[in-house]
């Protein structure tokens, strides 16, 4: 057991550092949605120049071919510099790896190279209204045509939909089928007539994610990921790509939030505060246990293939600690933590969405019980 | 970076996985636990594995390892709930190893590593093992002193974990020798044992939730196929590995990073406790009835669980020191 980085590792970090020291650019500057995306694609532009975009992707497809630690080391820095998230994320940790590990030749050619350097923004289009949790229930249809599919149904919390290229989507290809099979993946071209996009407004007042209606959308055949009726299998290679690998940048993005919340305290005066001490610990406490977890499931990882059993309560002790962290800090901050545009006010409310997006904290409890500690399913 | 243990301490911990397994079956817990006694017989043996000196200098008899080790044997005689003096008799050691003056340790530390002498550790509130202990290392704040037999006063203390001996010492004996740094660091890593006693007694709780969750049957179905028990199980498992991640870092903080010890101590105390405590509780809940018998093992998980909290500092002690140390 060795906690500390080795020589190798050290160097990578230091060169990862002084990169980010040297190119970061500062924290978004405010403005309308649009001025600031185009700043994290400037951002996500410059990344890809100097190789750092897809960190984890092999170099036969354009990335830097790190591996899993450094990988980890290099979000972690990210976050420490707390630099902005690459224009381009779901494209970057969903859709390029899908591409890679279910796509043919063709669509490697065709997709990863814009994905990197966010000219093509991705979307995933899973969730619709009626089937969220339960994703296999979906109903979007798509219809076998000469040469392609017609596509129809809505999806909706579509992230990113207003700005996207290509849509990650799940559809059900045979009408006679239900749940898991049936499901076909296809990479659909947002820009033509039978895609509307209507913007969701959400409790921050923000507009992230959309309502996708898809009316006789149009997807050739050669868009098609991984053969027809195999969607769920590759739906599935998304969320765990989705979920993998969370633990080290949170933790360290979750510390900086916390040492921003000791230093409010303290200004405050209310460090002393019994109560408010016990939090900060707890806070403490889950922080790092997020991060030590995540260099133990990392190990289990590079040793046997396999995270271990702490790398599924990741998402979890996220999600908690960083609801409960904004949470205290508004309540340090008092009537000033209600500011309608206040910094801590907007981190309390856009972080009760993470015990919804990715996985809600109920279904990802099913999953600790079903697949980790093996007891019987409700069903 | 590698947060895995080597091949010489997975053996460490498959041993005494599989020793605790043989030695200490549920009745033999039972049976030692309600008469309130160790078994001298595989005490003999623990000390012929050199489990009492395993984190005790070879210049001591003892075998040189480190607090991962100690953590390693500690952990799996929680989780066999083993009445045993080990932790004691370790504890008062490294105690003296870490902070006791030069003629301490030579009087005292090659019969403790070699158990031909006894030790017992504690605080002024609460010591284990105390009656017929030869030396006995007490904590007080930034204090410890060392008691000779003689010496003590040992008022023997009934609780309700039955699976150890407890008592309150008076107040005679000698400073330890050793400096305020050196005692903090000794009670760190006394703590950080205790923590993984406690991990290991969460892990069983755990494990034996599991296995009742999925065979016993109500309404026509596992009892683990409802949400409220399988979720509370996917609970115990967040809180077993949160403990069981602060406990190996600050195991190896002692080792090989000291000056993180005081913070990681702190955070793998306050997180095991607490888990360890939770756990059981839930646990019971998990087993219904059957959960609150005598005849249940249960509650001695649950009992030592509780006891855990209140030797050398429980959850809330500990936090409040982690917040001093995060810079509130
Ligand atoms: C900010 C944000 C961004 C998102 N971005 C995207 C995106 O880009 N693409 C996309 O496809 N989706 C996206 N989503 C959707 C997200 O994946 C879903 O919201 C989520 O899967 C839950 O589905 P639902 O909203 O339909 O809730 P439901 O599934 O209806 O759940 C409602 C409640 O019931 C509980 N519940 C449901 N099933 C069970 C069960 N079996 N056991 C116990 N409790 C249960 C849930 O935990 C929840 O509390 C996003 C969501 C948010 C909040």
């Amino acid at each position: 057991m060795d906690l500390t980085l080795t020589p190798e590792e050290t160097a990578f970090r230091d060169q990862v550092r002084d990169w980010l020291e040297a190119n970061r650019p500062g924290p978004v500057p405010d403005g309308d949605e649009e001025s600031r995306f185009e700043f994290t694609r400037a951002w996500q532009r410059t990344l890809h120049a100097a190789g750092w975009a897809g960190v984890s992707w092999p170099t036969e497809y354009g990335g830097r071919g790190a591996s899993l630690l450094e990988a980890a080391i290099f979000s972690g820095e990210m976050a420490r510099a707390k630099a902005p998230r690459p224009a381009n994320v779901l494209g970057l940790v969903m859709g390029g790896p899908v591409v890679m590990a279910h796509g043919t030749e063709e669509q490697k050619e065709r997709f990863l190279e814009p994905i990197l350097s966010g000219e093509e923004i991705w979307c995933q289009g899973f969730s619709e209204p009626e089937s969220g949790s339960d994703l296999a229930s979906l109903k979007t249809r798509a219809t076998k045509h000469d040469g392609g599919w017609r596509i129809n149904g809505q999806k909706v919390w579509t992230t990113l939909a207003h700005v996207s290229k290509w849509c990650m989507l799940v559809a059900r290809s045979d009408p006679g089928s239900s749940k898991h099979a049936g499901l076909t993946y296809f990479i659909c071209d947002m820009e033509q007539a039978g895609i509307e996009v209507r913007p969701l407004i959400q409790i921050t007042g923000e507009a992230e994610f959309n309502e996708v209606f898809f009316n006789d959308a149009w997807v050739p055949e050669e868009n098609v990921i991984g053969g027809e009726g195999n969607g769920w299998m590759v739906a599935i290679t998304t969320l765990m790509n989705e979920r993998a690998g969370l633990g080290a940048s949170a933790a360290v993005g979750l510390s900086n939030d916390l040492d921003a919340l000791i230093e409010l305290c303290n200004r405050r005066g209310c460090g002393g505060d019994v109560r408010i001490r016990d939090r900060i610990a707890r806070l403490k406490i889950g922080i790092e246990a997020l991060r030590l977890g995540s260099m133990r499931s990392l190990t289990a990882q590079i040793r046997t293939g396999i995270p271990g059993p702490e790398g599924s309560v990741a998402k979890l002790q996220w999600s908690s600690t960083n609801q409960a962290l904004a949470e205290l800090a508004t309540e340090v901050l008092g009537p000033a933590g209600l500011e309608r545009n206040g910094e801590w006010a907007y981190k309390m409310l856009r972080s009760r969405a993470n015990s919804i997006e990715g996985g809600t904290t109920e279904v990802l409890k099913n999953i600790v019980a079903e697949r980790v500690l093996g007891l019987p399913k409700l069903r | 970076m590698d947060f895995g243990f080597n091949d010489e301490q997975r053996e460490i911990k498959q041993t005494a996985r599989a020793f605790c397994a043989d030695r200490f079956k549920p009745e033999v817990v039972r049976n030692l636990a309600e008469a309130e006694r160790y078994d001298d017989d595989l005490w003999t043996q623990m000390v012929e594995l050199g489990w009492p000196g395993i984190a005790i200098d070879e210049r001591f008899g003892g075998q040189g390892l480190g607090l991962i080790e100690l953590v390693l044997l500690a952990e799996e005689l929680g989780y066999a709930c083993a009445p045993s003096p080990f932790l004691a008799q370790a504890l008062s050691a490294l105690a003296l190893q870490v902070a006791g003056s030069q003629a301490l340790q030579e009087r005292y530390l090659p019969g403790l590593a070699s158990a031909s002498s006894r030790g017992a550790v504690g605080t002024d509130e609460l010591c284990i093992d105390p009656e017929g202990a030869d030396l006995l290392v007490l904590f007080s704040d930034d204090q410890a002193r060392a008691v000779e037999a003689a010496d003590a006063e040992v008022q023997g203390l009934l609780t309700i974990d039955q699976t150890r001996r407890y008592g309150v010492v008076g107040p005679a004996g000698e400073p330890l020798g050793g400096e305020t740094e050196a005692i903090a660091g000794a009670r760190d890593r006394i703590a950080v044992a205790i923590a993984a006693d406690s991990l290991g007694l969460a892990q069983r709780a755990l494990d034996m939730s599991v296995a009742y969750a999925a065979e016993r049957r109500q309404f026509e179905r596992p009892i683990g196929a409802y949400q409220g028990v399988s979720h509370r199980c996917a609970e115990m498992l967040w809180a077993v590995e949160e403990a069981r991640s602060l406990v190996y870092y600050a195991a190896w903080a002692a080792d090989s990073e000291p000056a993180s010890l005081p913070l990681a101590a702190a955070m793998a105390k306050a997180r095991a406790s607490d888990a360890a405590w939770e756990v059981c509780k839930d646990a019971v809940q998990v087993h219904g009835g059957i959960g609150f018998t005598w005849e249940h093992d249960l509650h001695f998980l649950l009992k030592r669980a509780r006891a855990n909290t209140q030797l050398f500092g429980g959850g809330a002690r500990h936090r409040e020191r982690v917040a001093e140390l995060v810079g509130l």
